[in-house]
């Protein structure tokens, strides 16, 4: 027999009150059985959230071990409220074919603190050109149904219309990195007034939008399914808006960084603010808030990156894009959309579980904390803080942009099928360790 | 004041109390004997990832006449080509016990990473950082208009000085715009729109597509040096049209103020911004700027090191 939980006095995300009784990794009760053994675990004042589930991940595995491995961020996961990631296919070998995606979940499964989905690359080697082997990545054990070229843009109009097309056969999506290259050669920052005056040169909010526009009036012509990664800007949001309002099968994400940070970070030069796409201007933040609040942009996904210290310690124009986001996620996210009053607990389920759980066809993710359902759940203390510190987190790279800030909300239990991966705010030690 | 990062770690005052400096120590370079005592024992190292005779030469005259120890370290042949790190780079140099790092380098913002990473502790100096600034530049031409246009007057308040070229690129241009009007001049930037940095209406400028229609109402113009791979980044469909619209030639000329100066921070392409007798003619000051840069650069090595000015007639 398993262990069993029994977390009291929490509430769930509609405000409701509800004690959850937890054995055989289900949520099998609303009330501790007498004698049950069970753990009690006092959550007054605390949220349950279904827990997260991560559309957009760098778990750098394999290849790039030195920054992430699966399990490394595995644990980050657990720490931020995470049950569930999404391994982006830039690895190296890239994850363009079955093998190295049924690899991906070997690792995941190892590691046992959350599930791992792995991201197929749409071309091969991410080169733009040819088709990487979608169908048989889609039909491995792996069960791939979201695909992308993360990192770089299917610029091709014809390659990206035909990967539209060939995902439909499985119902699978594409997650465009919306980035026009010719726009971006060199490209180091947002482009605007920051830029002129530090003479990084510019990264403009057109190279994003040019792409998502091209790519909604696709998935229109060939009836797919597209996903816009990381949206940074307002005209992005607005060319968002326009599909879904003709119908257009479209979803999009937004990174909790792209929530909070703005480009004049960069006056630093440090690099741990140099990220693609970049940080925009506080306009642009705005209509990404205003966006997410009202389910233009239905998901947050972290675009956790990892970078080794080398990466990061240097020149700006040198160094690696890209951030750590899982640990900090949630508590940006309620510092960003929920203290300021833009979202309630239940819109924060439903964009940081539920949707991207729906968008990705995570079966167990996401799902209401109805008896008998698989328990994967977070439990979250709004009323607590912390402070970020880059050498405590659990990742194996330490470019958090949040280093030394205090954050609002503390995830004081993160259970996985059942299971606590993160207890009394503590990281369970993780299995086969 | 530690470091000389941008222009905008100078106030007003601070800039001008280095012109003042650089005016006295300007005394020192035209005496028989070139050389003050003030920074013997220091250590003072040209770190110059990127090309530029000029500016390390400059630096490294302006560091001699103030008997400082100067270390060259240049990218060809060193460790920084080699691919060592700008980090591993300045742990050593303050190994050394490097008192100062004038450093030349290709990306934006190394100056300001050598001096806020905490990889070393000396003074840092920024001699041009890729398309960012070039303060000691910027410095060395206001101490020129000074000169010229000002009778006198400590600051640059009231003339009309355009610079002219590929602003886009330039960090004389930066920096000059940010310092000639801290100091009260009124500046026109004249390039092809593709030339402009998106983002410049926020610039305290005004801007001109149109050279002929400035030419009559500055006191001063300053041509840029523009790179030849430009022409491949489709920003002007080629040299002979630049020339036509943005050089400077002796019909332009003559359309000038009286007292105006002709400014170049060198290198210049003779026959692409600027025609060889306009060069070489009596309004140009460009050989001039030369020499006034090894003044203001003294200017600048005294003040940091020192944490002190020269008054105006101290070393009269």
């Amino acid at each position: 027999m398993s262990q069993k939980y029994f977390i009291e006095g929490a509430s769930l995300e509609d405000g409701t009150r509800k004690d959850l009784f937890i054995s055989d990794g289900l949520i099998s009760g609303f009330q501790n059985p007498p004698n049950s053994n069970a753990v009690v675990i006092n959550a007054t004042g605390k949220i349950i959230l279904p827990g997260l589930v991560d559309l957009h991940t760098h778990l750098r595995e394999p290849g790039k071990e030195d920054s992430e491995t699966v399990a490394s961020a595995s644990r980050a996961a657990a720490k931020g409220g995470f049950t569930a990631l999404s391994a982006m296919p830039n690895t190296s070998p890239v994850a363009d074919t079955a093998g190295v995606v049924e690899q991906v979940v070997r690792l995941g499964v190892e590691a046992g603190l959350c599930d791992v989905y792995p991201i197929g690359a749409v071309t091969k080697n991410l080169d733009g050109k040819e088709l990487a082997e979608i169908g048989a990545m889609a039909d491995s054990a792996a069960r791939v149904r979201i695909f992308s070229d993360d990192g770089h843009c299917v610029s091709d109009a014809q390659v990206m219309r035909r990967a539209l097309e060939y995902v439909k056969k499985f119902n699978g999506v594409i997650a465009q990195h919306a980035q026009d290259p010719d726009l971006t050669v060199d490209a180091q920052m947002n482009e605007g007034v920051i830029s002129s005056v530090l003479g990084l040169k510019g990264w403009p909010a057109v190279a994003e939008e040019a792409i998502i526009a091209r790519d909604v009036l696709l998935a229109d012509h060939v009836q797919s399914r597209l996903h816009v990664c990381h949206v940074t800007t307002a005209g992005g949001v607005e060319i968002i808006r326009w599909a879904k309002a003709r119908g257009i099968n479209v979803t999009a994400e937004v990174t909790p960084h792209h929530l909070l940070l703005t480009d004049d970070l960069a006056s630093s030069y440090d690099p741990v603010y140099k990220v693609n796409p970049p940080l925009r201007t506080i306009k642009d933040v705005q209509a990404l808030r205003e966006g997410l609040a009202e389910g233009i942009i239905d998901i947050v996904a972290t675009d956790h990156a990892p970078h080794p210290a080398e990466n990061k310690e240097c020149e700006w124009q040198q160094a690696a894009f890209g951030m750590l986001g899982l640990e900090t996620a949630l508590s940006i996210v309620a510092l960003t959309m929920v203290e300021s009053g833009m979202m309630d607990w239940k819109a924060v389920a439903q964009r940081f579980s539920r949707t991207p759980a729906r968008i990705g066809g995570y079966v167990d993710q996401g799902g209401d904390l109805i008896q008998g359902a698989m328990a994967n759940l977070t439990v979250f203390n709004p009323g607590a803080s912390w402070r970020v510190d880059r050498d405590l987190v659990a990742s194996r790279s330490r470019n958090t942009p949040f280093h030394g800030k205090e954050l609002p909300g503390v995830i004081s239990e993160t259970f996985f099928k059942g299971v606590p991966t993160v207890l009394n705010t503590q990281l369970v030690a993780e299995k086969n360790s | 004041m530690k470091h000389l990062l941008s222009i905008n770690d100078l106030s007003e005052s601070e800039a001008i109390a280095i012109l003042d400096t650089a005016t006295e120590l300007a005394r020192v370079s035209d005496a028989p004997m070139k050389k003050l005592p003030t920074l013997r024992g220091r250590t003072i190292v040209n770190l110059f990832a990127e090309d530029s005779t000029r500016t390390r030469i400059s630096f490294e005259a302006a560091a001699k006449r103030l008997s400082a120890d100067v270390i060259n370290f240049s990218a060809k042949g060193s460790s920084v080509s080699k691919g060592e790190s700008l980090k591993d780079t300045a742990q050593t140099l303050q190994a050394m016990g490097a008192d100062a790092v004038i450093i030349r380098h290709n990306a934006c913002g190394a100056a300001h990473r050598l001096a806020t990473s905490q990889w070393m502790s000396g003074t840092v100096i920024n001699a041009g950082d890729g398309t960012h600034e070039h303060p000691s530049q910027a410095l060395l031409d206001a101490f020129t208009l000074r000169k010229h246009l000002m009778h006198g007057l400590k600051n640059l308040q009231g003339i009309h000085v355009a610079i002219v070229g590929d602003i886009l690129h330039s960090r004389v241009a930066r920096s000059n715009v940010l310092l000639l009007s801290k100091l009260g001049a009124k500046v026109t930037l004249v390039a092809p729109p593709t030339l402009l940095p998106v983002g410049v209406a926020s610039w305290p400028v005004t801007v001109s597509y149109d050279l002929d229609e400035v030419m009559p109402h500055i006191d001063a113009i300053m041509m840029l040096r523009v790179q030849s791979e430009r022409m491949d980044e489709l920003y002007f469909p080629n040299a002979r049209e630049y020339s036509r619209y943005f050089g400077l030639n002796t019909d332009r000329v003559k359309r000038m103020k009286k007292e105006s100066i002709i400014m170049h921070p060198g290198p210049m392409n003779r026959g692409l911004e600027i025609t060889a007798d306009v060069a070489d003619s009596a309004r140009s000051v460009i050989v001039e700027q030369v020499s006034n840069g090894v003044s203001v650069r003294m200017g600048i090595l005294y003040t940091l090191l020192t944490g002190e000015g020269i008054q105006a007639g101290a070393l009269a």
